[in-house]
């Protein structure tokens, strides 16, 4: 195995064990959320962004690591999501933890990952065929939203953090 | 105290708690690839689903693969993210076999309430989901991990919209499907 196997290996190890532990890789959680009952999987989310994002933000500015966003592409994103949002809410798991739940013993999840490699493969025979359609509606490049609010990336980050914050009191006020 | 015991293995760590521990897991994987491999990687999942696409049905039709534009593009290849998704389910293996949390199940429980115990039925509507699921993600260029962990720490305008489609388009099928007529 090389270094970089290596890596990805223990990195997913830690991400996997976390997963499990926060309890999010279930379908009743990630359903639930998605009926407004259990916020379970948003305080474990928020908070992975929350205390990531500073740490990002910092290693950038020190040029430790590099950004890299993903494009703003109209079509993509807006069908896509759509999709996605559709296929997560039947099939009860993302991507990640799809292979998470079948780790805690949720064998079903096993179809949906079948499924999703069955998916990729009719991706990758429709590209050409997205490329010129919903890929080509409009591409707002790879932006962030420091730069195109044109306010400073620390502000960004704070206000996320302020209402990031208020949406958790929110959650436990409700008993959610 | 066993009825502590009971508690802590049902309800597992705080989700505020394990998910900031996932943001230092974040934190420190981008740091090492960057230093190690000379490439900022960050945590992400669906690309590796594509590349095991590619290697699956390269037994089917070797050449088919290779003059494939979209595999051409990812690169079918067991890489850093495929060795972490593997990752994925080996470490959610050994915290649920270590706290007994670790249950075979084949219907999960509130889908078993809503549409009944039947294996084969949960099993075409996960089959189906994923497809639809998987070509929504690469449409995307990323899933609740690449987009929602990985893009939003870095404040990425794709990331922001992509999670809120995702989530809202979610919202409303499960409504659809569990709220309907009941």
């Amino acid at each position: 195995m090389s270094i970089e196997q290596i890596l990805g290996l223990c990195t997913g190890l830690a991400f996997g064990f976390l997963l499990q532990k926060g309890r999010v890789l279930r379908y009743d959680k990630q359903v639930n959320a998605m009926l407004f009952k259990d916020m379970t999987i948003f305080k474990f989310m928020l908070s992975a962004i929350i205390v990531g994002m500073f740490g990002i933000l910092a290693l950038n500015d020190l040029k430790l690591i590099q950004l890299s966003h993903k494009a703003m592409n109209m079509g993509g994103i807006l069908v896509g999501g759509a999709l996605f949002g559709a296929g997560w809410a039947v099939m009860g798991f993302c991507p990640g933890t799809s292979v998470g739940a079948v780790g805690e013993g949720r064998w079903h999840a096993l179809f949906g990952v079948v499924g999703m490699v069955v998916g990729a493969g009719i991706y990758a025979e429709l590209y050409p065929t997205f490329k010129t359609t919903v890929l080509s509606w409009g591409d707002f490049g790879k932006i962030g939203l420091p730069g195109a609010l044109g306010i400073n990336h620390w502000i960004v980050a704070l206000i996320f953090t302020a209402i990031t914050l208020l949406l958790f009191r929110w959650f436990e006020k409700k008993g959610l | 105290m066993s009825a502590q015991l009971n508690k802590a293995q049902r309800d597992g760590w705080s989700p505020y708690l394990a998910g900031a521990l996932v943001g230092l897991l974040a934190i420190l994987s981008v740091y090492l690839t960057t230093t190690l491999m000379g490439k900022s990687n960050y945590l992400g999942a669906s690309t590796t689903f594509v590349r095991a696409a590619g290697l699956v049905f390269q037994n089917l039709d070797a050449a088919h693969v290779a003059q494939n534009a979209y595999y051409a593009k990812e690169k079918v290849k067991i890489d850093w993210q495929f060795l972490m998704v593997i990752g994925i389910f080996f470490g959610a293996l050994l915290s649920s076999v270590t706290d007994k949390s670790f249950k075979l199940e084949g219907v999960p429980p509130v889908w078993q309430q809503r549409f009944g115990p039947s294996v084969i039925k949960r099993a075409i509507f996960a089959f189906l989901g994923g497809i639809v699921a998987m070509i929504g993600a690469r449409l995307a260029d990323g899933c609740p991990s690449g987009h929602g962990l990985s893009g939003m720490m870095q404040l990425s305008v794709s990331s922001f919209v992509a999670m809120a489609m995702f989530f809202g388009f979610g919202a409303l099928v499960a409504h659809f499907m569990y709220t309907r007529g009941a």
